[in-house]
């Protein structure tokens, strides 16, 4: 068996698809929409924005989150900004220019017709958040204000201070509420899925514990929508939420949904370094900082001098050095590797080494202490808050840290996966950011598909199927509940001498080293042979202490554990076979003169979309190859 | 440094709780609060005890899970700062600390230090919205909104939902959340339509809760790790009575459709 990877793209001119689709969509009768269920899981922007618009259409939706509410969805924790072309500033942005600056930010490994999409609907974004009452930055005249980010040379990112992310989330949330209010929602707080349900090859609901209670019940609909976010947590440190995994979509992967470019993780540049081994997460410094501050590190290997004692002639503002035109605003990607570089040369900062200054002395110089305080004092705050130092008088520490997955379950233009009826958003999803995500796109994506993108494609979907027809009773969904009873027994059986943090850790580390910045093939084999090894340890060692019919956060991780556990090897397993560089995903074997991931488009152009094929075998590798007929491939060149 | 931890536990929201004694010897300056109960936790895992149960989530002070008593402040002794951004540097070797869940009626505890905040959804849901369908809205810069406007707006759209506004207070009272949303929306062009029926719904729904009245004690302001503001409830309190006064069903008033 292999997967039918038909992306549906609609034909035609790029710039007339999406209206075509939307024109040629099958629609359901207002009175009918009543008659299907429809369920969302995962109540962050893409997910919280899905279900409140499909509610506003008169489907009834059940939302659910592990959170106690959903307005806690990590989605909140975005800080820099949202990207939209509106060319409010007059600086030469346009629909086609956010197309090309992302499709080139991904490095080329993204769907043509999916980017351009998500650039048109990207204004009416702007335009449905400011009528919900988000309070962006304006400029004294009362209109919006825009800020610059990395990967592009035009400032389209509006912002709420360094809480865009809340805002957006809070406007979602508020909308959620609207109709959980109306009735046209029942939300699911602290209700985590753990299994998907297929009837007939179409999703047709999930298994789900109640984290109160323990009780186990099944939820049928007639259509399924994932919307879980990344699998950052992988590496175990990360900038992720302690609670954010992998389990919805790797469950619905082993259900039969293609996972496309595991290997495609994101490491932020600007994150405040790791302290010590009782480490739980890594905090992000917002990208945008990155206008105004200036990365270095000393020019001499060993240059133990504090910052103010190394005069301006023995530092390297490497960033500027090596990418003039777009300077300390290089795209993630290229900025996370400079930085891991310059460490690697033995010129890191800080007593771990592995760390570079973000300087704001020269702009706070400039623009006085206030302006600087005005854009970004609450992320001054948070680093003093951790670090205990102050950065209006000594330079940030930061270092890259793994923030986004660009990969995730494989969607057509539909955002239907390969499973019919299941649908997956926002970061779960592998859609729009190719290799590579560009600074402030996370928020856009993730609302573009939520509020704009699945009210229509649901719609044709469910047009073409009878609602209803099967309950709870069914054989499919009495199997995936007693599996998931089974899998709970033998985690509490279990009682071995290690933590599920312990195996988290040795896991991440993994990763981390092997296959985080840089890859190799001798070091992503090596992965292949410790993951199942550690695997076998913690099937055979874990401890999980107390009972399945409590509220068990221990009992919550070692599910998620054992899928990062499951998951982690299929991301090395990409890595391994993508024999190229391109954005994120840096093989030290293909590299120009330079150091710049060298691609290979005559053999890597497709999107790698993986099959499950059952326990203990290896998976099947399918491939989705991309055209592109609108831009011309090329190296990426920011400098 | 040395702490010595007195930690309320309680097994299920039905089952009595009680303080429990905990020696944490190994505590690093750089950890946060939230990492030294991460210590303990495993170590209590290992020696076949159950883990002290705490809600976290983003660990950033954004995501508004956290939040528990330290010493009888939520969120513990630093200003504006949520628990999970409370640094041991700002304790000294040898300190004893009691840590409580938040205590109020309308907060019923779940699990050791965890607690059921679900109200708060139910009154955002009575109102602490823009009745704005997902479609076309005008152009986002078609309507100018003054910066100083926007930026006491995004002051009050700060709150993250804690729940430390309700704990500090001696009535229990929810004002200080309620009054952060209604401002949020009421200084915005977009939340006027709806600013008399948002205020009233709004503050029903609090009553229906077991939350307490305002007496203006400020407590809540002072614990508040976002720093909303006392004169929040001053603008609600304004929304509510002319609401009161004024505010016609739309049955009655003759418009409906």
């Amino acid at each position: 068996m292999s997967f039918n990877l038909d992306a549906r793209i609609p034909s035609g001119p790029l710039e007339n698809k999406w209206d075509k689709a939307k024109f040629d969509f099958k629609l359901v009768n207002p009175s009918n929409k009543r008659k299907y269920n429809i369920i969302c899981v995962g109540t962050g922007l893409a997910g919280g924005a899905a279900a409140a618009s499909l509610g506003e259409l008169g489907y009834n939706v059940k939302a659910f989150c592990y959170q106690d509410s959903p307005r806690r969805a990590h989605s909140i924790a975005a800080q820099g900004g949202i990207n939209a072309a509106k060319n409010y500033q007059n600086d030469g942005d346009s629909i086609q220019r956010l197309f090309y600056d992302t499709i080139k930010g991904g490095d080329f490994r993204a769907r043509e017709a999916n980017v351009y999409r998500l650039a048109q609907v990207s204004v009416n974004i702007i335009d449905q958040c400011v009528a919900q009452g988000v309070p962006f930055a304006r400029e004294y005249g009362g209109t919006l204000a825009n800020r610059s980010f990395g990967g592009a040379q035009v400032s389209r990112t509006f912002y709420a201070r360094g809480q865009t992310g809340q805002q957006l989330l809070l406007g979602a949330y508020q909308a959620l509420e609207r109709q959980i209010d109306a009735g046209t929602v029942k939300m699911y707080s602290r209700h985590e899925m753990l299994d998907l349900i297929v009837i007939d090859g179409r999703a047709r609901g999930i298994v789900v514990r109640d984290m109160v209670s323990g009780q186990l019940d099944v939820h049928i609909a007639d259509a399924v929508i994932l919307a879980t976010g990344g699998y950052g947590n992988v590496f175990y440190l990360s900038t992720n939420a302690k609670g954010c995994n992998t389990t919805a979509i790797w469950r619905a992967y082993k259900k039969g949904a293609g996972f496309a470019n595991p290997c495609f993780t994101q490491i932020h540049p600007t994150c405040i370094p790791v302290s010590g081994d009782y480490q739980s997460k890594l905090t992000l410094m917002s990208e945008s900082l990155r206008n105004d501050g200036r990365i270095w590190v000393p020019l001499k290997v060993g240059d133990k001098r504090t910052p103010d004692q190394i005069p301006e002639a023995e530092r390297d503002y490497y960033l500027e050095r090596m990418y003039p035109a777009y300077g300390n605003l290089a795209p993630r990607d290229i900025s996370s590797r400079a930085a891991k570089r310059v460490c690697d040369e033995g010129r890191g900062v800080g007593t771990s080494g592995r760390g570079v200054y973000l300087d704001f002395s020269e702009s706070i110089g400039r623009l006085g202490r206030g302006a600087i305080e005005q854009r970004y004092g609450n992320l001054f705050e948070m680093y003093e808050r951790i670090t205990g130092e102050d950065p209006y008088k000594a330079p940030m520490r930061i270092y890259p840290a793994s923030h986004y997955t660009m990969g995730g379950l494989w969607v057509d233009y539909h955002l239907q996966s390969t499973i019919p009826g299941l649908f997956v958003l926002g970061e779960a999803n592998f859609s729009d950011h190719g290799a590579n995500r560009l600074g402030a796109s996370a928020l856009m994506q993730g609302l573009a598909d939520g509020y704009f993108v699945i009210p229509f494609t649901m719609g044709d979907y469910l047009a073409r199927v009878k609602p209803g027809g099967v309950d709870e009773n069914h054989p499919e969904c009495v199997a995936a509940k007693r599996d998931v009873e089974e899998r709970t027994k033998i985690f509490l059986g279990i009682n071995g001498k290690k933590t599920v943090d312990d195996f988290h850790r040795e896991l991440g580390l993994v990763v981390w080293e092997e296959c985080g910045m840089g890859r190799n093939a001798k070091g992503l084999d090596e992965a292949l042979k410790r993951i199942p090894e550690i695997r076998e340890e913690f099937w055979q060692n874990v401890k999980v202490p107390g009972t399945g019919n409590e509220l068990n956060q221990e009992l919550e991780k070692v599910g998620r554990v054992a899928d990062f556990l499951e998951l982690g090897e299929l991301l090395v397993r990409d890595a391994r076979v993508r024999e190229e560089s391109c954005g994120a995903h840096f093989r030290e074997e293909y590299q120009t003169p330079e150091g710049e991931a060298l691609r290979d488009d005559q053999n890597f152009c497709h999107t790698a979309v993986w099959e499950y094929a059952g326990e203990n075998k290896e998976p099947v590798l399918n491939k989705e190859e991309l055209t592109f007929d609108n831009v011309h491939l090329q190296q990426r060149n920011y400098k | 440094m040395r702490l010595t931890l007195n930690i309320w536990r309680q097994k299920s929201a039905t089952e009595p709780g009680k303080m429990v004694k905990y020696d944490v010897p190994d505590v690093n300056e750089h950890m946060s609060f939230l990492e030294m109960l991460d210590v303990l936790n495993q170590r209590l895992i290992k020696q076949g005890a159950e883990p002290i149960v705490f809600e976290h989530d983003c660990r950033e002070g954004i995501c508004g899970c956290c939040g528990f008593m330290i010493n009888g402040v939520p969120h513990g002794p630093q200003p504006g700062t949520t628990v999970c951004q409370l640094h041991m540097r700002h304790f000294k070797d040898g300190d004893e600390l009691w840590l409580e869940p938040f205590r109020a009626a309308a907060f019923p505890v779940v699990k050791d230090l965890l607690i059921d905040r679900s109200a708060f959804d139910r009154i955002i849901a009575a109102g602490g919205y823009v009745s704005v369908n997902t479609g076309s809205p005008q152009d986002a810069n078609s309507l100018p909104i003054q910066k100083k406007c926007a930026d006491m707006s995004m002051d009050a759209a700060a709150c993250i939902g804690c729940g430390a506004c309700v704990a500090a207070c001696p009535n229990a009272s929810a004002m200080l959340f309620v009054s952060a949303k209604i401002s949020h929306l009421g200084l915005l062009p977009q939340g006027q339509p709806e600013r008399d029926r948002r205020a009233l719904r709004m503050l029903a729904q609090l009553q229906d809760e077991a939350f307490g009245a305002c007496t203006n004690y400020g407590e809540c302001e002072a614990v508040c790790p976002k720093n909303i503001k006392l004169e929040n409830i001053a603008r609600m309190n304004h929304d509510y009575l002319k609401a009161a006064l004024s505010y016609r069903d739309e049955a009655s008033a003759g418009g409906a459709a």
